[in-house]
């Protein structure tokens, strides 16, 4: 538990460290995170113990978001006055945001194997 | 009496303790409301903690600042949660290295529709600026999408507000447009809630499949990362 979360966090400060020393437009904990990613793909497997925390961490994933989504109380005025454009910005971009990512998938994963046997046809 | 009790008060908003524990009270209060009635995705852990917490505040005449001084030990884990996104993408990663192709098209043409069409309603309909660019990187966890937000000259905390939202109106909304496409692959119907709507999607998907579940976390994953990636380079292109 304790060495897990020193990685994370040495991670997330590898991260910060790097993306500030070379002016990348990414945020520090992203860089982590491939850091992390990239560890685990040397190593070839996931530590038991950082099995275990990263997935307590992520199960109250959801937690973490409540201090930023009081933020609310400090944007009333700003979500009153423009109510209309940005109710229809999240639930237009949402509804297609989901509808076309998914559409896509399918499309190019039904297509796969027809294009290796030459047969462009649809399936039934 | 009365002077014991300004003492306390006094004392109290100076101190993080407050903050931290309304915090921790108003979240599981949230989760037992969710549970209790069926884990509706309109009633929404996040959502009824942050509408909990923010009627306390108004009620006790309490400023967002002084509340998020308190809040913010929660708020730091969000960056090591970050990191911690590494663990889920490695396991799927191994699992669907098969369907690459798809997905990585997928995933593109889904971040950037999200994203653009995000910023282009609200452009149509006569946003602002600060609110065109707050919204630009809802679709992704908020922990990337904040820092995302505070680099193109957002807002993030108006940014997390949108991700919330954003994710509630995919968990609400998602199962009834997946149909109208007729998507039937859970593959697919997973990696797009994920893509779309992060980690409420996700959770989303995952209640209604377990293969779903995987692609929509492998799609959080790595929407997170195109869009950390992508956003800034368009934000620069676009409006400087």
């Amino acid at each position: 538990m304790l060495g897990t979360l020193t990685l994370l966090l040495s991670c997330q400060l590898a991260g910060e460290l790097t993306a500030r020393l070379l002016h990348l437009p990414v945020p520090g904990p992203v860089l982590g995170m491939v850091l992390l990613f990239a560890g685990l793909l040397v190593r070839g497997g996931v530590p038991e113990p950082l099995q275990e925390t990263a997935g307590g961490i992520l199960r109250h994933l959801s937690l973490l978001f409540v201090p930023a989504g009081v933020g609310v109380m400090a944007h009333l005025n700003r979500l009153e006055a423009e109510a209309l454009p940005i109710a229809a910005a999240l639930l237009g971009s949402t509804l297609i945001g989901v509808a076309l990512t998914a559409w896509v998938m399918s499309v190019l994963s039904r297509r796969g194997p027809d294009a290796e046997t030459g047969n462009g046809e649809d399936a039934p | 009496m009365s002077p014991d009790f300004h003492e306390i008060w006094v004392y109290l908003s100076a101190s993080p303790l407050a903050g931290l524990t309304l915090t921790l009270a108003a979240y599981q209060a949230g989760m037992w409301v969710f549970e209790r009635f069926g884990r509706r995705p309109a009633l929404n852990p996040v959502m009824i903690a942050v509408l909990l917490i923010a009627a306390t505040l108004m009620v006790a005449g309490i400023d967002y600042r002084t509340y998020f001084d308190g809040a913010q030990f929660v708020h730091f884990l969000l960056g090591p949660a970050t990191v911690a996104l590494a663990v889920p993408l490695y396991r799927q990663f191994q699992q669907v290295r098969r369907s690459a192709v798809a997905l990585l098209v997928a995933l593109l043409t889904g971040s950037a529709a999200s994203a653009l069409s995000a910023v282009g309603i609200a452009w149509a309909l006569g946003a602002s600026e600060r609110t065109m660019l707050s919204l630009a990187p809802k679709s992704v966890t908020s922990p990337i999408a904040m820092g995302v937000s505070e680099q193109i000259g957002g807002l993030p905390s108006l940014t997390a507000v949108f991700v919330i939202l954003t994710g509630i109106i995919a968990a609400s909304f998602g199962t009834w447009v997946l149909n109208l496409v007729r998507v039937t692959d859970w593959r697919a119907r997973g990696f797009g809630l994920g893509v779309a709507a992060h980690g409420i999607g996700t959770a989303r998907a995952l209640q209604v499949n377990e293969v779903a579940g995987a692609f929509a976390g492998l799609g959080m994953g790595l929407n997170g990362l195109v869009t950390a990636i992508l956003l800034p380079v368009l934000y620069r292109l676009f409006f400087t």
